[in-house]
């Protein structure tokens, strides 16, 4: 009884429910809705964020925001590019070194910036969101990488399958999901996050090392974004200045809060996440089919986190007070 | 006391201590024994908790030196201390909500690297062997948010045992408990001194230190009084030593004329804060509210004007009843209330004082919605000229004021409202002596006018110099009602102190 009742308490299990009616609701519409295909649809709106997600959310754990991972993304996504364009036979795998090094690089400015200054993280990545897709239009001289400069082997991984049809992409997003959560839950620094933003002030009183665990989740957060940048590239097979990675830290502010991280730090789960990317993909996959027009599609999108936000707060907040009157 | 080892576990010799240029501690020498409970007792702002934070690395000292078992030692930050064996428990314990009971014991004490593996069952292991050890039953794996206090404290206290702490300082662990949980925690003292460690218990019980201490060390602004055994001392000792301040003559009290009751509470009670308070307070009358902190007067103030109003009884105002639910309710009857943290719940910091002294009168100030911009200057350099409140311009942000200063603005902001009953709760708190003084010919001033006054202070010469009657709350409850001729500062005290038998021979 108890076990199911903590079961039924955990976030997970609310968005897994949501994932499950969305799907059936929209199933009844649009039959076409419940079929593998889509599924593939889904899964492969969804690596880049998940990604991205992972660093967010240890971000956000440790009671900061990564306004700038787009930016990040934009960024080694370009300086990758234009090497793949510039320097033609280099091995295409060095791809991976240099756009997670420039990422990472990236993120530990911002990592610096917040603890050597104080400043707050939304400003001071405000702040770089711009610098860096200004830098990204400075290096490249605003023109994009063309689909032939991208090395084929990259653009394969995109569309080539290991088994099941489903592409190496997508392997590649859960594998970083699954290395996040062994760091979180299994290492003694990622336990650390947690502790620093439950409780920020107690935490140098324990011997926790606060700059260099603040820097380093503004670094993981660059360097995924890195990631997710040459990822960007292999999927759609160009760079372009300004579209490559534009309000990318919107949808994945979006799946980490609905997934459970808690803005206030200390809460969340890498489980709880994946599931947050998986339910803005069912979304983000049903809304043509449902045939609302592009136009509309931003707006629906909004809306609808606002309402799972609300229906799990709620929820929630019965389901504890719901518990408490039990036990007393 | 262990005979055994004389060697004293800690020994301070001359530690001070100073803020922002104000001695708070002034050389204090004491030696805490192996295996002994020593408690530290004195009034609040004694230098008692700053002396215990200073042996657990929270502060360091402005002079002197520390020796564990006779090796001198520098207790820089509390890790070190943690190391030397030194744990402070906080009286709200300081933890990590959201991770696991288990996790919190062990978080920071291993020297492993950023990527070693976190050991969650040995962990697990470990952690419920610590709560068997203590007798108490708290689930280790569930997170800390949501654990009453006592779990906290016995979480803390199981973290003492697992970096093996030779000193343990419960700073007023007991005050948020309920009777039986302190029977726990006594125990769980009494065994710990056994096993030899050392425990300081810092408490406002004399009933509790009298149960559960063998040594005491009085505090009084800033020295060390006395280090006795607790069997030499009576609580009436223990009350003189702790007060013994020559009592100042501060001034004359202004002969103001009393009228009829402004204030009348009745019955009121919000449960677990405060039961059955009942006073008047009439025009023209100060009407002193004394007792320690946290003996619930801050929140029968609250109550009275409608922040966080109680649960049942009777507020009059001008002999008829009122209906106070929130503080408009409070402000359009003719209340003030001066709150005691103005950090918190008084000053706009970074607005202006102008602004500051007349954000209670929106009315007058702005008749239609727009602000008068003269109107409010003339209000507010009026205010400045009358309480004398000392500052560059009235456009300066009223956090660059000096606390007296600031608190002096507060008072005009409430004083423009012109109300006819106002609560003052701790008005000197944190003010130099010179200020104090104007503050008191002020207060005398607002009641001369025919203002009911209710004053809240800790600081019993102030009640005396200034009140008609005193009001003493002790755990929630009224205690005493005082006049003016038959006050004094012993009877104020042991009316103060909590003790389920009251000591009258204290006087």
């Amino acid at each position: 009884m108890n076990a199911l009742r903590s079961i039924l308490v955990r976030r997970e299990t609310g968005i897994a429910v949501m994932i499950v009616l969305f799907t059936v609701v929209v199933s009844l519409y649009k039959p076409q809705f419940f079929t593998l295909n889509s599924l593939r649809v889904i899964l492969l709106l969804t690596p880049l964020v998940m990604i991205a997600a992972m660093g967010q959310m240890l971000v956000l754990v440790a009671r900061h925001v990564d306004l700038s991972i787009g930016s990040m993304l934009g960024l080694s996504a370009m300086v990758t590019g234009m090497m793949f364009r510039d320097m033609p036979g280099i091995p295409w795998g060095l791809g991976f070194v240099v756009a997670i090094g420039i990422g990472a690089l990236l993120g530990l400015v911002n990592g610096a910036l917040v603890t050597l200054f104080r400043l707050p993280a939304i400003i001071v990545t405000l702040g770089t969101l711009n610098l860096y897709r200004g830098l990204t239009f400075i290096v490249s001289n605003a023109r994009q990488v063309d689909r032939q400069f991208i090395p084929s082997e990259l653009k394969a991984m995109s569309q080539t399958s290991p088994i099941l049809g489903i592409p190496w992409i997508i392997f590649m997003a859960f594998a970083v999901a699954l290395a996040t959560y062994w760091f979180v839950m299994h290492t003694r620094v990622g336990r650390q996050i947690f502790a620093l933003g439950s409780n920020p002030v107690a935490a140098p009183l324990r011997g926790i090392k606060v700059t260099q665990v603040t820097l380093l989740v503004f670094a993981i957060s660059g360097a995924l974004s890195g990631l997710a940048g040459i990822m960007y590239a292999s999927r759609w097979g160009f760079v372009n200045p300004s579209n490559t990675g534009f309000g990318f830290e919107f949808q994945v502010i979006a799946a980490v809060v609905i997934g459970g991280v808690s803005i206030n730090g200390g809460v969340g789960s890498v489980l709880g996440v994946v599931l947050g990317v998986l339910l803005m993909g069912c979304v983000a996959a049903a809304l043509p089919l449902l045939g609302i027009p592009g136009t509309a599609q931003g707006a629906i999108y909004g809306a609808v986190i606002l309402v799972a936000l609300l229906i799990d707060r709620s929820v929630r907040q019965q389901g504890i007070a719901g518990l408490r009157i039990a036990r007393a | 006391m262990s005979e055994a080892d004389a060697t004293p576990l800690i020994s301070a010799r001359d530690i001070s201590k100073s803020f922002a240029g104000v001695e708070v501690l002034r050389g204090v020498d004491l030696d805490l024994m192996k295996g002994e409970i020593h408690a530290l007792l004195g009034e609040n702002g004694a230098g008692k908790s700053t002396f215990a934070k200073i042996l657990a690395g929270v502060h360091l000292p402005t002079r002197g030196t520390l020796a564990l078992n006779g090796q001198p030692v520098e207790v820089t930050n509390p890790v070190v201390a943690q190391k030397l064996g030194i744990t402070l428990i906080h009286q709200e314990p300081i933890s990590f909500p959201d991770l696991s009971v288990a996790e919190n014991l062990v978080l920071g004490r291993s020297e492993d690297g950023w990527f070693s593996k976190v050991p969650w069952a040995e962990m697990t292991r470990e952690a419920h062997r610590y709560m068997d050890l203590l007798g108490v039953h708290i689930d280790v794996t569930r997170p800390m948010r949501g654990l009453s206090i006592a779990d906290q404290q016995m979480v803390e206290i199981a973290r003492a045992l697992a970096s093996d702490s030779r000193l343990i300082i419960m700073d007023e662990p007991t005050a948020p408990l309920t009777p039986r949980e302190v029977e726990t925690l006594f125990g769980i003292a009494r065994r710990l001194r056994d096993e030899g460690r050392t425990i300081i218990f810092i408490s406002h019980r004399l009933e509790e230190v009298r149960a559960l201490c063998d040594r005491v060390t009085i505090f009084r602004d800033g020295d060390k009084i006395a280090t006795d055994t607790i069997g030499n001392l009576s609580d009436a000792d223990i009350i003189r030593l702790m007060i013994g301040r020559p009592l100042k003559e501060y001034m004359h009290k202004h002969s103001a004329t009393i009228g009829d009751v402004a204030l009348e509470v009745q019955g009121l009670t919000l449960p677990g804060v405060f039961y059955d308070i009942g006073f008047s307070v009439r025009h023209g009358e100060i009407v002193g509210l004394g007792g320690l902190v946290g003996a619930g007067r801050t929140d029968v103030a609250r109550a009275i004007f409608g922040v966080a109003p109680a649960e049942s009884g009777t507020v009059k105002v001008n002999g008829k009843a009122a209906e106070i639910e929130k503080p408009e309710d409070a402000i359009a009857l003719g209340l003030a209330f001066v709150p005691e943290d103005r950090a918190v719940a008084g000053i706009f910091r970074t607005l202006p004082v102008e602004q500051n002294i007349t954000a209670a009168i929106p009315g007058k100030i702005a008749p239609a919605g727009i602000i008068r911009r003269a109107v409010e200057k003339s209000l507010a350099q009026d205010a400045v000229k009358k309480l004398r409140i000392r500052l560059a311009s009235v456009k300066q942000p009223i956090g660059e004021l000096s606390g007296g200063n600031q608190q002096k603005a507060i008072l005009a902001r409430w004083l423009l409202a012109d109300p006819s009953i106002l609560i003052l709760d701790e008005p000197t708190r944190g003010i130099d002596i010179g200020v104090k003084a104007e503050f008191y010919d002020m207060i005398g001033e607002l009641a001369a006018q025919g203002r009911a006054i209710l004053l809240i202070s800790s600081e019993m010469p102030e009640l005396l110099a200034l009140c008609d009657r005193i009001l003493v709350m002790a755990e929630g409850r009224l205690t005493a009602e005082l006049s003016r001729a038959e006050a004094n500062q012993e009877k104020i005290m042991s009316a103060a102190v909590p003790r389920s038998q009251r000591v009258e021979e204290a006087a």
